[in-house]
């Protein structure tokens, strides 16, 4: 196991990939490596967090991403339990802050919040005295997608810089794209990024395409007048992709919509595409996450005593 | 028996009549019987209660022309009882409620239900818009005719701006029957529809869902071409952005009749008070960029923007300790007016009694109220303030039944000492 010191990430929390500094990004990743090698084990459980209790608390449906913490949860010896928006008591309109209030009062170490309101996660962390994940709020940011991005392109490619990323898509409501801008370190714009409305132009040389989904509910609502349009237009197929570097890796954070943003050709394609790479390394950036955390945690209460 | 009251010993300042003199107040039986140096402590008469200012500033009570005060209907967050305590303790001696109550003041017995609640509670004066549209549907007119001879000021939807071109159009003829005027809360609504801040690089990095600064003015331009189409008058409610403010300034050399308002927190906040999420700075609409904030205290100075108003929005915890996004807008004004709007005179952008007009004698001549003047046979309604005595607005300290304001903690300049209405102190600082 990579011998990570607790203060090489000082946050108490992980909001955002916004103020994280270089060095803690590559703590997180370097701590993620080894998590990758043990999930490829026969046996893939350790005790790291033997008797810590990891909440996933989920005010958006989502399969991928709560499975992923919750098996990351498992796999250090956590004791994990999943709270869906259909059962939560939001339903019965308890407000954010009670829930956060009832939830703390359990005592879980390690909460990990999913909103569809930007700033959520941010406000139950105030309100709550374990170590709180986001697992994306609104439009705002989804920091473990953009860390498992960068995992995944710094094990293929051996590192992040000097590299050119296209990011494609709906950016405006991507919390994926945010997370990923602020991570990759750029200086060109305000936000580090050059914009293009042509994919060709936009993708002209780079090394990686990474493609966002289009939510479908952004379908119907005029943003986009057709998915035909959409997919003519901005759609990744073999016949844009060939503007990008020859050698350039596809990323998609999933689930895909087939036909609408990308194309079957390329999503499978095996010297390509990165999709089902992003998957298992996001198990990986998880489990790092959830012992850091638990690390920092640990040593704040151990100050605090 | 003649109830006499004395105000000596002050730094008199009348905006209207650009006094600032030394001198005293003699107030009978309500009313403003006699001003100047002449009135002191050995001159006034037998019996009447003789305060000195000890060198104070007296000006014409504030008249706050846009507060939400509870009542009816939102009694948990403010009444028209806690609210004008507020007033009080903000040296405002006038607030208008808007007709966003429940029910809504679309009727003639809503106007007299508050005109009723503020003389049993018989300390600031308190007014009331009338509703433009019933229900603030903004599709039928409201009886603007009976409402205003029942009491009503002026006729606005609040919070919501007028959508259809057809019914600013019609309520801008019709008024001109009753001189009403008729007030708007400038936004393009279908362009502003579910954004909570102003769009641009703040927005993006919260993802929050904007509203670009452009739907105030293009409701203001529609506006005003309705305006140079019936010769109706127009009032354009916390008007926030430069561009906007290019049109009024251009309407009014036009001679249009046309005026406007700004809230505090649009000159004194820019939209980095959103910080990470911070709810109390959620308004409607929303806070600007700090090029619009600057271009508001220019239009302040030049006289493009005629008045300030507090936009007293009072919201209980409930209501704000939430995701942005869900949180309710709105600041809690009352109490922090006149602090806030003296940086512009320590500032150096405006002079004192510049400030003062756009509070007092402005706002009232505007809305027709015979109020914010210091002379004689008018009411005796004064603020009694220091200007310069540093401090810190205390959020915990206000009266108000509720504290959602950004501006705790903030220092700021000025203090009001005491407030009076016809006469009565209803207001005295600790």
């Amino acid at each position: 196991m990579a011998d990570v010191a607790p203060y090489s990430y000082p946050h108490r929390h992980l909001l955002g990939i916004e103020g994280l500094v270089p060095g803690e990004i590559s703590a997180l990743l370097d701590l993620s490596e080894s998590y990758v090698e043990q999930s490829r084990r026969d046996d893939k459980k350790v005790a790291v967090l033997k008797g810590r209790t990891v909440i996933n608390v989920f005010f958006e449906t989502s399969t991928r991403t709560r499975t992923s913490f919750e098996l990351a949860g498992k796999r250090l010896g956590a004791d994990v339990i999943n709270i869906s928006p259909d059962i939560s008591a939001i339903k019965k309109g308890e407000t954010l802050l009670d829930t956060a209030l009832t939830l703390n009062a359990m005592r879980p170490d390690l909460l990990v919040v999913r909103h569809p309101q930007s700033g959520a996660v941010h406000l139950l962390s105030e309100k709550v005295d374990g170590a709180v994940i986001n697992a994306g709020d609104g439009w705002h940011e989804h920091p473990t997608q953009a860390l498992l991005d960068a995992l995944t392109i710094r094990r293929r490619l051996g590192g992040l810089s000097g590299l050119t990323v296209a990011i494609c898509g709906d950016i405006m409501h991507s919390r994926v794209a945010r997370s990923n801008i602020h991570l990759l370190p750029a200086e060109m714009d305000r936000f580090g990024v050059e914009v293009f409305h042509d994919m060709r132009a936009g993708l002209d040389g780079v090394d990686i395409v990474m493609m966002l989904r289009l939510q479908t509910e952004r379908m119907q609502g005029s943003f986009v007048p057709s998915v035909r349009e959409y997919f003519h237009f901005f759609g990744l197929d073999a016949r844009k992709l060939a503007a990008a570097r020859p050698d350039a890796l596809v990323m998609h954070p999933g689930p895909m919509n087939r036909g609408v943003e990308i194309d079957s050709d390329v999503a499978d394609d095996i010297h390509r595409s990165l999709i089902q790479e992003q998957v298992e390394m996001g198990v990986a950036v998880r489990m790092a996450c959830l012992d850091l955390l638990t690390r920092k945690l640990q040593s704040n209460r151990a100050e605090a005593a | 028996m003649t109830r006499r009251t004395a105000l000596v010993n002050a730094r008199l300042l009348d905006p209207a009549t650009r006094l600032d003199a030394p001198g005293g107040i003699l107030i009978e039986d309500g009313r403003i019987a006699a001003i100047g140096p002449e009135v002191t402590a050995g001159s006034a008469p037998e019996g009447a209660a003789v305060i000195d200012c000890e060198g104070a500033c007296a000006a014409p009570g504030l008249v706050d022309m846009r507060v939400q005060l509870g009542e009816p209907g939102g009694e948990h967050k403010e009444t028209i009882d806690s609210g004008s305590l507020a007033a009080a303790a903000g040296g405002v001696t006038a607030v208008v409620a808007l007709p966003n109550t429940s029910p809504v003041i679309d009727d003639v017995n809503v106007v007299e239900f508050i005109a009723r609640r503020a003389r049993e509670v018989r300390r600031v004066k308190v007014f009331a818009y009338g509703a433009l549209t019933r229900g603030l549907k903004g599709e039928q007119l409201t009886e603007l005719g009976m409402l205003k001879d029942a009491g009503a000021l002026a006729f606005t939807d609040g919070l919501r701006a007028v959508s259809s071109a057809r019914v600013m159009r019609r309520a801008l003829s019709y008024a001109q029957a009753f001189d009403a005027l008729i007030v708007q809360h400038p936004e393009e609504p279908e362009l502003a529809r579910g954004g909570v801040v102003t769009e641009g690089e703040i927005a993006t990095r919260l993802g929050l869902p904007g509203i670009p600064a452009a739907a105030e003015a293009m409701m203001i331009d529609r506006d005003l071409r309705l305006v140079a189409l019936t010769g109706g008058r127009y009032h354009a409610a916390h008007v926030t952005t430069a561009g906007a403010l290019v049109l009024i300034r251009r309407a009014k050399r036009e001679g249009w009749r046309v005026t406007c308002d700004t809230a505090p927190h649009y000159f004194a906040l820019n939209e980095t008070a959103i910080g990470d999420y911070r709810t109390f700075g959620k308004v409607s609409p929303p806070l600007r960029s700090e090029v619009d904030r600057r271009a508001v205290v220019e239009a302040l100075a030049d006289g493009t923007i005629d008045a300030i108003a507090s936009d007293h929005d009072p919201q209980d915890q409930e209501s704000k300790r939430l995701p942005f996004g869900d949180a309710e807008p709105g600041i809690v004004g009352l109490e922090s007016l006149l602090p806030l709007s003296l940086e512009l005179y320590h500032n150096g952008h405006m002079a004192l009694l510049d400030v003062l007009e756009k509070l007092t004698s402005a706002p009232a001549d505007l809305l027709g109220l015979p109020l914010g003047r210091l002379a004689p046979g008018r009411a005796g309604d004064v603020v009694v303030f220091d200007p310069d005595i540093p401090g810190r607005i205390e959020v915990d300290a206000f009266r108000s039944k509720s504290r959602n304001s950004p501006f705790d903690r903030r220092p700021v300049q000025g203090r009001v000492l005491r407030t009076v209405v016809d006469g009565r102190t209803v207001f005295e600082a600790g």
